[in-house]
């Protein structure tokens, strides 16, 4: 049975210190509010996996949540550089951090491999790049059929995927509409998901298009409203370029990004609450 | 292309332009975001109205109105003809060998037009942390052939890559083909200051086109590696009018409605 929790119930329910987390949504859909829940409640100790970290893991790795990254692209998009994400790389703050850098195709197969239930992913990939010098975990088979030689890489079996998406119905079925990435397969690779969604609805209605996770393979469901900002929802905000723009000047200090973290995000008592002083200050 | 320009334009622009210019009018391609979604917005706004536009978020046969900021503004998805998830985008539609142009910028570019996008300095503690591969690995290796877009200097023309991110003509001499990728590789690298192409037998790159008022000394300076010059360099012409206009109107929509639904802080509370 689909659970309605409110997000930081869900997040407690969920995510603890030391588990694996997917919080997936590929430029579109990216679920920000739960970001900022995992950030109030402190949760440390965490292997965050995303294609593109983005501002959603840069605030996560920022505030000491994080151990370890799994990621293929990792800078702020059209803008340049997540400069927390940098930091940590570079120079260990706030702490030391485990990286498995991959490209966008090995961590898609990953997905797709542990939503298939597979051990590990096979693909063409890598072909003569330095990744597999630097990522112990890219091996090449043999094809026992043709001999070809190919790329293999473990699937993504992530504890908890969490995803954000337009609606959910009362039962608890997702629907989602737009660029979609890899949150469906996130979700069916993962041991748990969270859905937070805009809006719960009577029913949603897939003949419209777009694309349902049935209620069975979604732990909890969480109204979490405008809670892809910055990035958006499809259909209901668009993405906050500006503020993707300013990112850059709030986190370019390690000081002055945790006092901008305490201020706004900490400090909130929840999502809405943390947009809303966004917008009194300026920054949307 | 007789349209003289009457306008100054600055070295970017002159790049962004002759990087639209090789794009088919009919092709297919695989855009990375910055300087290559401009020169792909650019050409099919002139010579190329039936451009195929992917980005790898997913979406196919793009035509945004205007620029995107990201791989993945919602503009993309708006006006696509279809929009498919990461994996399948990657699986089916790249690695199937579905497209025709990957259009790809770099830090760094060896004289086999190998390319940097991941670290500068050693990869564990590298003096800047760069974004990393995204999609360039595979976008190289699956892409019929490659167009590349970068800056011509010494920091970016190096003798040797920090890191090994994607694979152009790898060690020259068709080594490439030896590594099982299907595509041919970049076919042109497109500077500030001119065109290079890689030579046919040995893979290297050899400077093949000038930029209006560029010398190949100028050339031959901005490389760490002894350049190759082609005994008849061709001169670039000169951005047309209506190039630069609309080249200048294509800028990123900084528009969002998202302040209009938020809440007052007052009433935000709970």
């Amino acid at each position: 049975m689909t659970e309605f929790l409110e997000l930081p119930e869900a997040v407690k329910k969920y995510v603890s210190p030391g588990c694996s987390v997917a919080a997936e949504g590929f430029t579109h859909l990216i679920p920000h509010a739960a970001g900022a829940e995992i950030i109030r409640q402190g949760i440390r100790h965490l292997t965050l996996i995303r294609m593109t970290p983005d501002i959603i893991f840069d605030q996560m790795i920022g505030m000491g949540c994080a151990d370890k990254l799994v990621f293929s692209w990792g800078g702020n998009p059209g803008v340049g550089s997540l400069f927390r994400l940098r930091d940590a790389y570079e120079k260990g703050v706030p702490h030391e951090m485990e990286f498995e850098e991959h490209g966008h195709a090995a961590m898609a197969n990953a997905f797709a491999a542990g939503a298939a239930g597979m051990p590990c992913a096979v693909f063409k990939g890598y072909r003569g790049t330095q990744y597999p010098e630097v990522n112990p975990k890219i091996k090449f088979i043999e094809c026992p059929f043709t001999g070809e030689e190919l790329t293999v890489i473990p699937a993504h079996r992530p504890d908890v995927a969490i995803i954000h998406a337009q609606r959910a119905d009362r039962q608890g079925n997702i629907w989602m509409t737009g660029i979609l990435g890899v949150q469906k397969e996130a979700v069916l690779a993962a041991a748990h998901s969270i859905v937070t969604v805009e809006e719960i609805v009577d029913s949603v209605d897939e003949s419209s298009g777009g694309t349902v996770i049935p209620r069975w393979a979604v732990d909890v469901v969480c109204e979490a409203r405008l809670g892809a900002f910055p990035s958006y929802t499809e259909g209901y905000y668009d993405r906050s370029n500006a503020f993707y723009q300013k990112w850059g000047e709030i986190s370019k200090e390690y000081d002055r990004f945790v006092e901008w973290m305490e201020n706004y995000v900490v400090a909130s008592e929840n999502f809405v609450h943390y947009l809303a002083k966004l917008k009194e200050d300026g920054y949307v | 292309m007789s349209e003289r320009v009457q306008t100054a334009y600055d070295p970017e622009e002159m790049m962004v332009v002759a990087a639209s210019r090789l794009l088919e009018p009919d092709d297919v391609v695989f855009i990375g975001i910055g300087l290559p979604s401009k020169a792909a917005n650019l050409a099919r706004r002139t010579h190329a109205p039936d451009l195929s536009m992917i980005y790898e978020s997913g979406t196919l046969d793009t035509k945004p109105t205007v620029l995107p900021l990201s791989i993945g503004d919602p503009e993309l998805s708006r006006t696509a003809k279809a929009v498919v998830s990461v994996p399948e985008m990657f699986s089916y539609w790249l690695q199937g060998g579905w497209i025709r142009t990957g259009f790809l910028g770099a830090a760094q570019i060896d004289r086999f037009a190998n390319l940097n996008s991941t670290v500068i300095g050693d990869y564990r503690k590298p003096k800047v942390r760069l974004p990393g591969a995204g999609g360039a690995p595979e976008i190289a290796a699956f892409c019929h052939r490659t167009l590349v877009l970068l800056r011509q200097n010494p920091r970016t023309f190096v003798e040797e890559l920090d890191f090994m991110t994607t694979v152009g003509m790898w060690r020259g001499e068709g080594s490439r083909r030896a590594l099982n990728v299907p595509g041919l590789g970049p076919q042109a690298v497109i500077t500030d200051l001119g065109i290079l192409e890689p030579d046919t037998e040995s893979g290297e790159l050899v400077l093949t086109h000038l930029h209006p008022g560029v010398t190949a000394e100028a050339a031959i300076e901005a490389t760490s590696w002894p350049l190759r010059v082609a005994e008849t360099l061709a001169r670039t012409e000169e951005p047309t009018k209506k190039e630069l206009e609309i080249l200048r109107a294509l800028v990123p929509s900084e528009a969002s409605n998202i302040a209009d639904l938020i809440p007052a802080a007052g009433e935000a509370g709970r």
